[in-house]
């Protein structure tokens, strides 16, 4: 390629900071392998096996003997007993999902169960207890059924995961990137002596954003081969759409970190907006467990953070296979995110 | 012929409680292929005032031309002829000098080679050394050749020898008589008094935002009135036991300082103030212990305007 490339501003300021970053190994370390240790860690916590068996108590008192007897019929069910205090104490820790008690009212002998209702491992000891007693007592069921197992890849956890933690590592690798790297430039009076050389601010911001996309590669490399060998992590949708997603992602965070820093003259202060501007991210936009958990009223706001259609449409495309048409509305979302953060960076950014 | 740099009525306030003002009024003239000095104590307003030049800070009100452009329609125009080298930049440590060079030069349409620029501060060895490795002078050196690579008319450099040894200031000094001998212009300020006599065909003494005096070096001295500098001790000699002003009214000497150990007196007629001094000494019972003259140096205008201004009761900025 001619040299008037090789000195076009954009390439060295690009190149510039391509230089700063490689030459920084740790820096290189964990933005590429933070995602990775999440990635394992919460794959082989949250590996889909089948249901484990349910560990319940039964209160002593007349009729426990034989209420034990039935249940332990059961291979699902681990059955301790234990006095009132006893039961109550292992339902709190956690230990029992239910404890049941031997009633009689008016003379005809029943069960009691004592769960807590919000906790769906106790309701569904509930359930699987009442199945086995009342078949025990002779129920006859209605309807024959038959189960078939299967396990579909994209549905387990870890497929969920992967697209939440891509969209993570572009949020933190943009906002701590671009971030750090402008506040620190202004501390050292770089900026300022920019400023002092005809070099155009939309050249420097060009080359801000386009080296963030660069250093996302490798990131969403790694993370796609390694979730791929080690979990049969697989993109049902074309890697077209996830590069476009990723390319535009980058972009949009480079513009929030931009954003973040424009006016920053302390680390300490672009930290605290880094974090502030994140937290709701991390918790609502869906990186480790679906956003839809959250009440209704606060689904439009959680819906609007920059964060929410990156890791949704990322879902649509390696979960479901959707193509670019069905993401039109998410990549509409983030680019509208992306352009406006950068206007306004740049019309309130400070120099000096 | 257009000045390389002229500001009418400067000043600039900074915001604040009470505001600071820092400039109060500036006005100055810097013929092209000259080398211009600004002197004066710290926080007298040199750098603010060579950033507004530079196009870095907005003056609050005044006018400032350079290279007979205006800074609010022709900034970009500016931006390529000038040169800067900041009080105080840190450039990125991880790029070595030819990168950061070679990234600086990208900036100019027109200017000279990365290389060039680096053998012009005297670095080929160190080009592709990262700028972490280098020293504080050796630093100063590559900040200057970042503000060499556009191939400037017009050179601003904010202390540039600070906290150098003296054969780098050399160096530095040489640098700048070599950018100067291909025509260019300079605008520098200093604490170094002889870096200044040395380098400066005119310089002004800048203090609390205003200018004392603007010349040359040579005729400011001349115009202290007293080319000469008597130094001399004398035994059992204390802050206590003599004025600090002793021998000031002899006749043929100006005032009298002391310096550190020595007392000094600026003189016009050493012929006549020496054998009065001594005449002195003698009538108090003392004993001259050493006496040299010198010729006065910028270093004594300076101490001169000091002086002035402990006894000067105009107010200046809020510091
Ligand atoms: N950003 C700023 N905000 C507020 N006040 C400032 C700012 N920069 C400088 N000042 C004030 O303006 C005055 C002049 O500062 P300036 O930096 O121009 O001094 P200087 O002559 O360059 O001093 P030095 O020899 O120490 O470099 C000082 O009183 C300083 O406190
Ligand atoms: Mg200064």
């Amino acid at each position: 390629m001619s040299s008037s490339w090789k000195m076009h501003p954009v390439n060295q300021l690009f190149l510039a900071r391509f230089r700063e970053f490689i030459r920084e190994p740790e820096a290189v370390f964990w933005s590429y392998v933070f995602p990775l240790v999440m990635m394992v860690a919460l794959g082989l916590a949250f590996r889909s096996e089948p249901m484990e068996a349910i560990s319940i108590v039964v209160q002593d008192g007349p009729g426990s003997e034989a209420l034990k007897a039935t249940l332990r019929e059961s291979r699902m069910l681990i059955v301790s007993t234990g006095t009132e205090a006893e039961c109550r104490q292992q339902l709190r820790a956690g230990q029992s999902e239910l404890i049941v008690v031997v009633e009689s009212l008016d003379g005809v002998s029943g069960y009691r169960f004592v769960f807590d209702p919000t906790r769906p491992g106790s309701v569904y000891a509930r359930d699987a207890v009442n199945d086995v007693l009342q078949r025990a007592a002779g129920r006859q069921d209605p309807v024959a059924t038959t189960d078939l197992a299967v396990t579909e890849p994209g549905s387990r956890y870890i497929d969920f995961l992967v697209p939440g933690l891509i969209g993570m590592g572009l949020m933190a690798g943009g906002i701590w990137g671009v971030g750090f790297a402008i506040v620190d430039m202004r501390i050292r009076q770089v900026l300022k002596r920019f400023l002092g050389t005809p070099m155009k601010k939309s050249h420097f911001v060009a080359a801000i954003m386009f080296s963030r996309m660069v250093f996302m590669i490798p990131e969403i490399i790694i993370v796609l081969v390694v979730s791929r060998f080690a979990f049969g992590v697989v993109n049902h949708g074309s890697y077209l759409s996830v590069i476009l997603l990723v390319a535009l992602g980058a972009f949009e965070f480079a513009g929030i970190g931009l954003l973040i820093a424009s006016r920053a003259k302390t680390l300490e202060t672009v930290s605290g907006l880094m974090n502030l501007s994140m937290v709701p991210m991390w918790i609502g936009s869906g990186i480790f467990f679906s956003a839809k958990r959250f009440p209704a009223f606060a689904q439009p706001m959680i819906e609007l953070l920059p964060l929410t259609p990156v890791i949704d449409a990322l879902r649509h495309v390696m979960q479901e296979g959707a193509s670019v048409v069905q993401i039109l509305p998410e990549l509409g979302l983030i680019t509208i995110w992306g352009v406006v953060t950068f206007i306004v960076a740049i019309r309130v950014f400070r120099w000096e | 012929m257009t000045y390389a740099i002229e500001c009418r009525q400067l000043t600039k306030t900074w915001p604040g409680k009470p505001p600071v003002e820092a400039v109060r009024g500036i006005d100055l003239k810097v013929e092209q292929g000259t080398c211009f000095g600004v002197l004066g104590p710290n926080g007298a307003g040199k750098t603010t005032t060579i950033e507004i030049c530079e196009g870095l800070l907005k003056a609050t009100s005044g006018d400032a031309y350079v290279l007979g452009k205006n800074w609010a329609t022709q900034g970009d125009l500016i931006r390529q002829e000038i040169g800067i080298s900041l009080q105080e930049t840190r450039l990125s440590e991880k790029l070595t000098v030819l990168e950061t060079l070679t990234l600086f030069r990208s900036f100019y349409r027109s200017g000279m080679e990365p290389s060039e620029a680096i053998a012009k501060v005297s670095l080929q060895e160190k080009a592709n050394a990262r700028i972490k490795a280098l020293s504080g002078g050796q630093r100063q050196r590559v900040a200057v050749a970042t503000a060499l690579v556009g191939n400037p008319k017009l050179l601003f450099l904010d202390e540039p020898t600070t906290g150098l040894d003296p054969q780098s200031r050399r160096d530095l000094w040489r640098i700048i008589t070599e950018f100067r001998e291909g025509g260019g212009t300079v605008l520098l300020t200093t604490h170094y008094m002889d870096e200044a006599e040395r380098l400066c065909d005119r310089v002004a003494i800048f203090d609390r935002g205003k200018i004392l005096a603007i010349d040359a070096p040579q005729k400011l001295i001349a115009n202290l009135g007293a080319q000469h500098v008597v130094v001399f001790t004398v035994n059992g000699d204390s802050a206590s036991s003599l004025a600090e002003d002793f021998g000031a009214d002899l006749p043929g000497v100006i005032s009298a300082r002391v310096e550190s150990e020595h007392r000094c007196l600026s003189v016009r007629e050493p012929h006549i103030a020496i054998p009065a001094l001594l005449a002195l000494i003698n009538e108090r019972g003392l004993q001259l212990t050493s006496l040299t003259t010198r010729q006065a140096t910028l270093e004594d205008v300076f101490v001169h305007f000091a002086g002035h201004r402990l006894n000067d009761d105009e107010t200046g900025a809020v510091r």
